[in-house]
């Protein structure tokens, strides 16, 4: 365990650095990404421009606004550009969005991705069976920003059942958080109720015929028991570390779409306006909290895993 | 019927399988008994439906695509039609079963000490996790597995090969079943210690007083401790005998076959007898008459119909064969170079 802990933050270590590299640089060959033109703004003259360039830091050596920008970010004083507000201050505002959407749809998707699978391998093959299929393909194959526009449409505008979009905080107004996230959660949850009942229907159909199965049969357990605590007790595995990358992801600023849709000011919007900005400083800051926020979550799977299947050594 | 030593009686048992082949017909016309305390074997080569056989007692082999016939009569439960609850108080608790690869047959993910303390707690509802605990580690110090205590708390990949399957063997005996059927219990075991375990398996079911039927495709290994044996060919049974009559009297020519591929120490290698040549029978279009004809060197005209499983040596013996020939006939080409074994054109010796 120990050694595990030393070589995870090693990598993690690793990871951010390589990360921040590959995001500084990528900035620095984008055309039009000269950061003190747009500072100065459209009117300025030459002498604002090179003014602006110099207090900022843009004439120095690459390497070295790349050290000072990051020197930044470990201080909490990095701006952004555009807007000259503290980066890591936006992100904490962002974050409680980002995190409510991701850990409602997360339960949602995991609980409804593990009930349609199990439901599935158990009916193989039957109409049950075969409807979920059907229906896990449409949610896997309907892309979140249409579904989510549709349901924004008609049950928020035109019925008005829902909000159609908007965050309220959880602190504020609790029923009125719940309800303005019923919908983003839903959105975004399909597409990994479709995936996740897939892997697990698949993984139960595998582990059916595994000769523990039959010996748990002959030991006189009922077919209840043997699916529960024998089958599917193994088939989850898989899937909960699957969910941990997934969530991750979530987390990370991977719910663009959803966001956008439902206007959430969460991570991901953040994220999706600060590239549009070219907004140096946000876009690293965000990327390197999305590649942290992978790794320790997938420190965290492996040690579930390891804890779920013994035969794992960390 | 009324015999109150007779714990399991198998009439006329068939079992086929719907495949995309056809129809497998894997146990075609089984009857055998099975007495109190008696260690029953079946052996056979692969494919030949001992595993079925062994399986449909306990309804494993119960599924879509399956179709029995015949009856099972266990302590007066008939097995083949009976409910699936109704099996399930016989399963484990009644008549347990232990299976081949005892790495696969226990579940990785949990205690070896749980999975005996579940199969206890299925049939004693009555028991306390913790009394069904303690049981779990007695059973599992009665089948020799060192430092119970402890290894109740390991997982089954913790366990060498020969340690997992006596985990399997304190399962099966923790309700005091008085059947055990132990499918091919050693054959994914090392050498040295099958015939340990074999013995330790004989040992335990005299103690607790449970039947077994021992299913194996290696002569060798029941010879130490059936009281019976059935050899199966393309799913019927063609030998039925003591083992003593088995051994120094057989009547099959298939069983000539087994018996001269033992492997025998006083022998070297160079003078064993052959296997026997070909291959085993299709059970969706099974040959006609003796499964056994295509394979057999002294085959003729009559073996075309099937020769029932009758006793052919003494009227009213209990060794039964299902061979056309006349037992001096069988006495007269069994030998070969004074060994019991299958000659044919190929048979060479060195
Ligand atoms: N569920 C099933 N569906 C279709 N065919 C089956 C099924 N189970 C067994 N069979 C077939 O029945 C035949 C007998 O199988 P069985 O497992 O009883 O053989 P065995 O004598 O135990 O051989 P082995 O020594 O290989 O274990 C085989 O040809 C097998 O392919
Ligand atoms: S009945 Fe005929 S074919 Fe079958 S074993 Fe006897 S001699 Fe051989
Ligand atoms: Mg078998």
């Amino acid at each position: 365990m120990g050694r595990f802990v030393v070589r995870r933050v090693a990598s993690t270590i690793g990871v951010l650095i390589a990360i921040s590299i590959f995001t500084f640089l990528i900035f620095q060959a984008i055309p039009n990404g000269d950061p003190a033109l747009r500072l100065a703004g459209r009117t300025a003259t030459q002498t604002q421009i090179e003014a602006i360039r110099h207090t900022w830091g843009f004439d120095k050596p690459i390497y070295i606004q790349y050290l000072r920008t990051m020197e930044k970010i470990f201080d909490g004083s990095v701006v952004s550009y555009n807007q000259g507000f503290n980066v890591e201050e936006e992100i904490r505002r962002d974050l409680p969005v980002t995190a409510s959407l991701a850990l409602g749809a997360g339960f949602i998707w995991l609980a409804l991705g593990i009930v349609f699978g199990a439901l599935s391998a158990w009916r193989a093959g039957r109409w049950l069976d075969r409807g979920l299929t059907v229906l896990s393909m449409i949610g896997v194959s309907m892309p979140v920003f249409f579904l989510g526009a549709v349901l924004a449409y008609y049950v928020g505008d035109k019925w008005g059942v829902l909000p159609p979009g908007d965050y309220v905080k959880l602190t504020e107004d609790p029923w009125g958080w719940l309800e303005h996230l019923v919908m983003p959660w839903f959105a975004l949850s399909v597409l990994f109720i479709g995936v996740y009942s897939r892997v697990l229907r698949s993984t139960i159909l595998d582990n059916i015929n595994d000769d523990y199965v039959r010996t748990a049969r002959a030991k006189g357990l009922s077919e209840r028991q043997v699916m529960i605590r024998h089958v599917l007790r193994n088939s989850l595995i898989p899937i909960i570390s699957l969910w941990g990358l997934d969530f991750a992801s979530v987390i990370g600023g991977g719910a663009i779409l959803t966001e956008s849709v439902f206007n959430l000011h969460g991570v991901g919007q953040y994220a999706a306006q600060s590239v549009q900005a070219l907004d140096i400083p946000s876009v690293l800051v965000i990327t390197m909290f999305g590649a942290f926020t992978v790794v320790l979550l997938s420190a965290i799977v492996d040690v579930v895993y390891a804890a779920l299947d013994p035969r794992i050594r960390l | 019927m009324s015999d109150p030593e007779r714990l399991l009686e198998v009439r006329d048992l068939r079992v086929c399988f719907q495949t995309e082949g056809g129809v497998v017909k894997a146990v075609g016309g089984v009857s055998f008994d099975v007495d109190r305390g008696e260690v029953v074997a079946i052996v056979g080569e692969s494919g030949s439906g001992k595993s079925v056989t062994a399986m449909t007692l306990m309804g494993l082999t119960r599924s879509a695509n399956a179709s029995f016939q015949g009856s099972a009569r266990f302590e007066g439960t008939e097995l083949i039609a009976a409910r699936e609850d109704q099996l399930r108080r016989i399963r484990g608790a009644r008549i347990a079963m232990i299976f081949q690869d005892p790495m696969s047959s226990l579940n990785p993910v949990q205690r070896v000490g749980e999975q005996i303390v579940e199969q206890i707690r299925v049939h004693d509802h009555a028991i306390s996790k913790r009394a069904a605990g303690e049981r779990a580690i007695t059973l599992m110090a009665r089948v020799g597995i060192p430092q119970a205590r402890e290894r109740a708390r390991s997982y089954p990949h913790e366990f060498s090969g020969g340690m997992r399957q006596r985990a399997m063997i304190a399962m099966a005996l923790s309700c005091s079943p008085s059947l055990l059927i132990a499918d091919e219990p050693t054959t994914a075991l090392d050498v040295t210690i099958q015939a340990q375990i074999i013995s330790e398996l004989k040992q335990l079911c005299e103690e607790t007083g449970a039947a077994v039927i021992l299913v194996s495709h290696d002569l060798g290994v029941v010879a130490d401790i059936a009281d019976r044996v059935l050899v199966m060919y393309g799913g019927r049974i063609v030998e039925q005998a003591t083992l003593d009559e088995l051994f120094y009297d057989p009547q099959h020519p298939y069983t000539w076959g087994l018996l001269g591929s033992i492997a025998r120490l006083d022998r070297d290698r160079t003078q064993r007898l052959p296997a026997i040549a070909g291959m085993p029978p299709s059970l969706v279009n099974p040959p006609e008459g003796c499964h056994f004809r295509p394979r057999c060197p002294h085959a003729f005209e009559r073996c075309t119909q099937v020769p029932g499983l009758d006793s052919r040596l003494a009227q009213g013996s209990g060794h039964l064969d299902r061979c056309w020939l006349s037992p001096e006939q069988k006495r007269k080409l069994r030998s070969v170079e004074g060994v019991i074994g299958l000659a044919s054109d190929e048979t060479v010796i060195a």
